[in-house]
């Protein structure tokens, strides 16, 4: 072969790597880029097709709640919109125990209120917030709501509230679901703290529920009024110049003692979502942080004594990214729990990409990102995102909402934004250079994704299929079965836009299970509780958490789908406190309520 | 090696060797020390295919094995300044990179330095999938110093400092000049060279020797020129301006060099048959009307 022909066959290779796989990936994209609209006949179609069918319902189920955000400093306003981009919040609890599911929002602009959304049984819900004392918390000065999480902290079988703000921090005793009650200084909370994320869990599994919270921006700042400008992240990617954590002991009698430090705990990092689970199967709840502005950190309970952090040693703290979500599920029905945290993706510009941390087959205390593998990866600028079976085929789907800020259609701050963060910490930490946004949009607008399980690893984006077609700026995600029809609807909270109702509607020939559990030497929530589900030679394990997804709370009842299968072969619970329970072929397409054994 | 320049007989060795160590040094303290990588095993993947595809291609067209230095040099630039969560992305590029040096070429001359080809080519076809570095120091100053400072001495040596103070010089002017056009802070106009992404451009890219004009001045042109485009498409919001001023301004410059010699070696040619034949030299009549 001579040198020409070679070099004739170089090229061809050439042009063709070059271009080939663009045209190729670009033309698979499009072919199967979903449709937008899923009603009519399509709506069938999807029914049929993928066992569930979402309709946004809120209007017509008395809903009419519009998120607003929080005031920032004058000197703050060029870049607005970033800085006041949080407080869009939806927790579900079941707060007068009448069986069925209410849910709180929060508001974050000084005097707006939050509401507590009750539900009516017959499909609407009532805002009680104002009557309850749960209505007037944004008042001038203590600073702006950014999210609720519910537990029984006084084991009185009523749950109990603790609304974290970026200010003063506010927990509220339930008294027999008629009112609320704030605890007073000997709670002792922090006075002041900007706080991103907050949890609920038995660190010490002594029956009563401890406290953690999650401080986001530092927390001397206060963001109506500031001193001086220098608040911005020290870096995009590297940033330890967050806010504090504060572990809580319940003490009882609503006291708290601050165990942070004792117990180890010393992040400054920029949290902004955490879960607390059992990850390494001894019974003690661990905590997972994601962190924006940085690398993700894993805590480990080390028998109630100590925290130890182990982000490196399970792997998920290497890549720095922008956590902002933290939820658990068992994916494969392997009896193990995968984290879903997500971060930014935008073509193009930044490709972070979400990560779906998948625990080792060995039981040893290790992760691996399996999100590209899976199809979860690329959600947007991601934010709330829940497990939950949608379509009770037995495997645990996933809703994410994403979108950051939705300015003027057509506009992008996206150049400016690159730019900013790529600098040093000089540079990025000083407000002052940041480049105004003028009302331009950084990641809006942006479409929602709902993937759907098939069981064997892979995910299927059906989001317009199924009829979830919103483009707000996406916060927090919340499931819950408002209907006790043994569906999950969705609440989504948008940031500077409408809370959202999708009720859920479940194919015909598919069953389930739910199980609401109540502890006595545990505590009451029972949070903490694993529960395994077998049935058709598989299990599905579920834990009982608070917080999960972003400033989110699901319902605390645990459900589970079984496809088609209508025998459920044993329910093992491991409660809090460490004692198993187990139910043997318990009746399906029901929900059970199940007191921990004395 | 220069012939100013005196070195301590320890501290010499092959000048090919330079350029590698410095990014060899980049590579290892940005990791080691941030975590700035995606992922080893991605960056090892791009300088694996970078090396075989070198290799290969070698070979295959010159019928020899080439030196390393510059594939190595390509696929560790790869590995860091390309971002995604997928690996074909930086095997691709890579390959894309070392045949681009075989393919693209002009009087026997790759035009397009090949990592700048690579990455260029990844981020405007494959933007779903690729983004590019754009990440920090960490929150000290003092490793971006060092990096500086290292690389400008290890670029000085090389003979080539001259470009990277031109194209930072004018960087930072038309920073200048960017931030009074869009009314927006100088700080943030300057922040994208405060970042390990621009200390690989200037150091690795621009100064490429296969690849960059001959003459001080020329160069110093070149790089004032492609900093002059950058400005340009930053002003037009092209976030990976860099790459792209240089994909444009480089091969565009090195193509007319190459044609302006090719014309005046004709030109010498011509003159010199006219001599032998006795036959009176051609005048310039630019000159003569003058």
């Amino acid at each position: 072969m001579t040198l020409r022909v070679k070099r004739y066959l170089l090229t061809a290779a050439f042009v063709g790597l070059l271009f080939g796989p663009a045209v190729y990936l670009r033309s698979v994209a499009h072919t199967s880029s979903p449709r937008e609209r899923a009603d009519g006949p399509a709506r069938e179609q999807a029914l049929e097709r993928y066992g569930f069918v979402l309709r946004e319902a809120a209007a017509e189920s008395g809903i009419a709640f519009v998120h607003e955000a929080p005031r920032v400093d004058a000197r703050l306003d060029h870049i607005a919109p970033q800085i006041a981009s949080m407080g869009a919040s939806v927790s579900v609890v079941d707060f007068d125990r009448d069986g069925w599911q209410d849910f709180y929002v929060t508001n974050s602009a000084p005097g707006s209120a939050n509401r507590l959304y009750r539900n009516q049984s017959d499909g609407t819900f009532a805002d009680v917030a104002g009557d309850v004392g749960l209505a007037d918390l944004n008042q001038p000065g203590t600073g702006a709501c950014m999210g609720s999480v519910w537990a029984d902290l006084d084991n009185d079988g009523y749950e109990d509230v603790l609304v974290y703000k970026w200010g003063r921090p506010e927990l509220f005793r339930n008294v027999a679901g008629q009112r609320f009650e704030p605890l007073g200084p000997q709670a002792n909370l922090p006075d002041w703290a900007n706080i991103g994320s907050a949890t609920w869990l038995d660190y010490d599994r002594d029956g009563r529920i401890d406290l953690l919270l999650a401080g986001y921006w530092p927390d001397d700042l206060r963001l109506e009024q500031l001193e001086h400008t220098r608040i911005m992240p020290e870096s995009f990617e590297y940033a330890k110049n967050g806010g504090r954590k504060w572990l809580l002991r319940n003490l009882g009698e609503g006291r708290f003692q601050d165990v942070t430090h004792e117990l180890g705990i010393d992040s400054t990092r920029w949290t902004l979502a955490v879960v607390a689970a059992d990850f390494n199967g001894d019974a003690w709840p661990d905590l997972f942080l994601a962190n924006d502005y940085g690398v993700s950190e894993l805590y480990v309970n080390e028998d109630g004594q100590r925290f130890r952090e182990a982000g490196k040693e399970s792997g998920v703290g290497y890549a720095p990214k922008s956590g902002m979500n933290a939820a658990v599920g068992d994916v494969l029905n392997q009896g193990r729990l995968a984290i879903y945290e997500t971060n930014i993706s935008e073509e193009g510009v930044l490709i972070q990409g979400n990560n779906l941390w998948f625990p080792a087959a060995d039981g040893s205390l290790r992760f691996d990102n399996l999100a590209s593998v899976m199809g979860v990866e690329l959600g947007g600028w991601s934010f709330g995102a829940q497990f939950g079976d949608l379509n009770n085929d037995g495997f645990v789907d996933l809703y994410l909402t994403n979108g950051y800020v939705s300015g003027e259609q057509g506009t992008s701050y996206w150049y400016d934004f690159s730019q900013i963060t790529g600098g040093h910490t000089q540079i990025i930490s000083d407000a002052r250079n940041w480049p105004a946004m003028q009302g331009r949009s950084l990641a809006g607008y942006q479409s929602k994704r709902v993937w759907l399980n098939d069981g064997s690893g892979r995910f299927q984006e059906v989001a317009g299929l199924v009829g979830v077609a919103d483009r707000h700026d996406g916060r927090a995600v919340a499931l819950a079965d408002l209907g006790n029809r043994g569906a999950l609807d969705v609440l989504v909270a948008n940031q500077r836009g409408p809370l959202l109702l999708y009720r859920n509607q479940v194919a015909d020939g598919r069953h389930w299970i739910a199980l609401e559990l109540e502890g006595t030497q545990s505590n009451r929530s029972a949070i903490g509780a694993q529960v395994r589900v077998f049935w058709n030679g598989q299990q599905q394990l579920q834990e009982v958490v608070a917080a999960s997804g972003y400033s989110a709370q699901n319902q605390r009842r645990l459900q589970f789908g079984l496809g088609t299968h209508d025998v459920v072969d044993r329910i093992v619970i491991r409660w809090p406190a460490g004692r198993s329970q187990t139910i043997e072929r318990p009746a399906i397409d029901q929900l059970h309520r199940i007191r921990e054994e004395e | 090696m220069s012939d100013t320049v005196r070195w301590p007989r320890w501290l010499t060795f092959d000048n090919r060797f330079l350029a590698p160590a410095l990014i060899t040094c980049i590579l290892l303290g940005g990791q080691l020390v941030f975590g700035f990588l995606e992922s080893w095993s991605r960056t090892l993947l791009a300088i694996g295919a970078s090396i075989a595809c070198e290799l290969i291609l070698g070979r295959l067209i010159m019928g020899r094995f080439p030196h390393l230095a510059s594939a190595y040099i390509s696929g560790i630039s790869v590995g860091i300044l390309i971002r995604s969560p997928f690996f074909w992305p930086y095997a691709l590029c890579a390959i894309l990179s070392i045949t681009s040096k075989y393919v693209l070429r002009w009087r026997e001359r790759h035009l397009w330095n090949p990592s700048n080809f690579g990455v260029s080519a990844m981020l405007f076809l494959y933007p779903a999938a690729v983004a590019s570095l754009s990440i920090q120091w960490g929150n000290f100053v003092w490793p971006m110093l060092v990096v500086w400072c290292l690389g400008s001495i290890i670029i000085w040596r090389l003979q080539r400092f001259h470009i990277c103070l031109t194209y930072v010089t004018s960087f930072v002017l038309l920073a200048g000049v960017r931030s009074l056009l869009t009314d927006s802070p100088f700080l943030a106009n300057v922040a994208p060279l405060t970042g390990p992404m621009y200390q690989l451009f200037v150091f690795f890219m621009i100064t490429d020797p296969r690849t960059t004009v001959s003459g001080k001045w020329a160069q110093c042109l070149v790089a004032a020129l492609v900093a002059v485009a950058e400005m340009l498409l930053r002003l037009a919001g092209v976030i990976h301006a860099p790459y792209y001023a240089l994909f444009l301004v480089g091969p565009t410059a090195l193509a007319v060099e190459l044609a302006w010699k090719q014309r005046r070696r004709a030109l010498a040619d011509r003159e010199a048959k006219h001599e032998q034949a006795g036959e009176p030299r051609l005048v310039n009549t630019e000159t003569v009307a003058s």
